[in-house]
């Protein structure tokens, strides 16, 4: 059972710490940094709440280890907003067309949703629906979330075309 | 649940990751990409003393061109794969086939490699790796092989690998510009594993077959090639071809079972109905039955 020395860039700030050979990122993240956004259900990679983006891929966090994030960036849904709680983008998105029920999916669906979309990325909306599929809500509430996919396909975040129909 | 206690390694060469493998006498296990291997470590259902990660070993990532065809460094991610230039000029039928795999945020970290070395009987890249008539490359402290992926896969999860050898690169040889694509599966939901799948390859040159490669997976315990399709549709004429007995000489080559998914006669029912609506497909066949 070997433990490991590891850094890393948690939503912008480098952070180390020793971990065990075995800890996933998930458990890391959650026990150890404090992001209790990061959603674990099913822990085999099946639901997509633990989704976070790791060198700004949207990948499972309990399919990762934390001793494989050494020297990697790291982004979970507490670093989504700016500092002053701006929302970004996605979380807009999904506010303005009621993408969340329970809430549970959600911060794995806004960092699928943020590495298709940020940047140079430029996902359409079968693209990002697609991706949907990485993703279980237990509340069925796949319309808001498919308004939202659309509205951020299609530039119209915050322009209220997103909002219920 | 969370995994067994493990000790990891992370290995920066080939020849490193072989040493260690070598020097655990069995008790490791490779780690790639993870998006299987993690289910089962935290299912207990795997439990290695050691995981040798190989994911920063720079020799094992890359798509390249050399005489033999095309070939995929084991830690290509499958992701990288499915946007990469050279294999979608040169091999269609693997990139419809990764389209297929998993989803979105796993393709962002499983691997080519990863995939084919597991020999997950209803996973796309090894029957993939079977149709498409790729070769492994097979390094240990002892050497490098190469074997056939037809021939390679034993059972479920079970496969030629000896337990010091790391599969360092999957090369599939070359099929001429225009060549046909087949690929169908069924899956409960995007991105399961398919109850039932079939992806292959055909050459037509003046209305006859001159080539093909077919293989199924969920249909067995292993990949399972379409010999005796093959051997009928090569040499065929297009316009003396019948989808419908086609597909039965397809099913002919698969062992599918029962199991909480599906029973083996689904399986059988359903792969016939791909295989001859992908043949009708790909061949421009007129339905006939």
């Amino acid at each position: 059972m070997s433990k490991h020395a590891i850094d890393l860039t948690l939503n912008g700030q480098r952070r180390s710490a020793g971990v065990e050979a075995r800890t996933s990122l998930a458990d890391y993240l959650r026990l150890d940094a404090g992001c209790t956004g990061v959603h674990l259900g099913c822990e085999h990679g099946v639901c997509g709440a633990c989704t976070v983006t790791v060198d700004g891929r949207a990948v499972r966090s309990c399919l990762m280890l934390a001793v494989q994030a050494d020297g990697c960036a790291v982004t979970t849904v507490e670093g989504l907003a700016a500092p002053d709680g701006t929302f970004h983008p996605v979380q807009q998105a999904m506010r303005e067309a009621h993408g969340l029920q329970c809430g549970f999916c959600t911060p794995g669906v806004l960092m699928t949703f943020a590495a298709l979309t940020g940047g140079e990325a430029r996902a359409s909306e079968e693209e990002l629906v697609s991706a949907m599929s990485g993703h279980v809500c237990r509340c069925t509430g796949y319309q808001g979330i498919r308004r939202a996919a659309r509205a951020l396909a299609e530039g119209t975040v915050g322009a209220g075309a997103g909002a219920a129909e | 649940m969370k995994p067994a206690p493990f000790d990891y390694e992370r290995p920066a060469s080939i020849a490193e990751a072989c040493r260690i493998l070598s020097e655990a006498g069995g008790g490791a296990t490779v780690l790639a990409g993870g998006q299987t291997l993690m289910p089962l470590l935290n299912l207990r259902m795997s439990q290695p003393f050691i995981l040798v990660d190989i994911g920063r070993i720079a020799a094992l990532q890359g798509v390249s061109r050399g005489g033999d065809g095309t070939r995929i460094g084991a830690m290509t991610r499958q992701a990288d794969a499915l946007a990469d230039p050279l294999l979608a000029a040169h091999l269609p039928a693997l990139v419809t086939a990764l389209g297929h795999v998993g989803h979105h945020q796993t393709r962002n970290r499983g691997t080519v490699g990863g995939s084919v070395a597991l020999g997950e009987p209803a996973a796309e890249m090894p029957a993939a790796a079977v149709a498409l008539g790729a070769m492994l490359e097979l390094t240990s402290v002892r050497g490098t092989r190469k074997v056939p992926a037809d021939g390679f896969y034993i059972g479920p999860y079970m496969t030629a690998l000896e337990p010091d050898e790391l599969l360092t690169a999957v090369t599939y040889p070359d099929w001429p510009e225009g060549h046909l694509v087949l690929f169908r599966e069924v899956a409960r939901r995007p991105g399961d594993f398919a109850l039932v799948g079939m992806v292959g390859a055909a050459v037509v040159e003046e209305g006859i077959v001159t080539r093909a490669g077919l293989a199924w997976f969920g249909m067995g315990p292993t990949p399972i090639r379409m010999r005796q399709l093959e051997a009928a549709l090569v040499g065929a004429a297009l316009a003396g071809l019948d989808a419908h007995a086609l597909a039965a000489l397809g099913v002919a080559d698969s062992a599918p079972f029962d199991d909480h998914h599906a029973s083996a006669e689904y399986r059988r029912t359903v792969g016939r109905r791909i295989l001859a609506r992908s043949l009708r497909e790909a061949f421009a066949l007129k339905e006939t039955a």
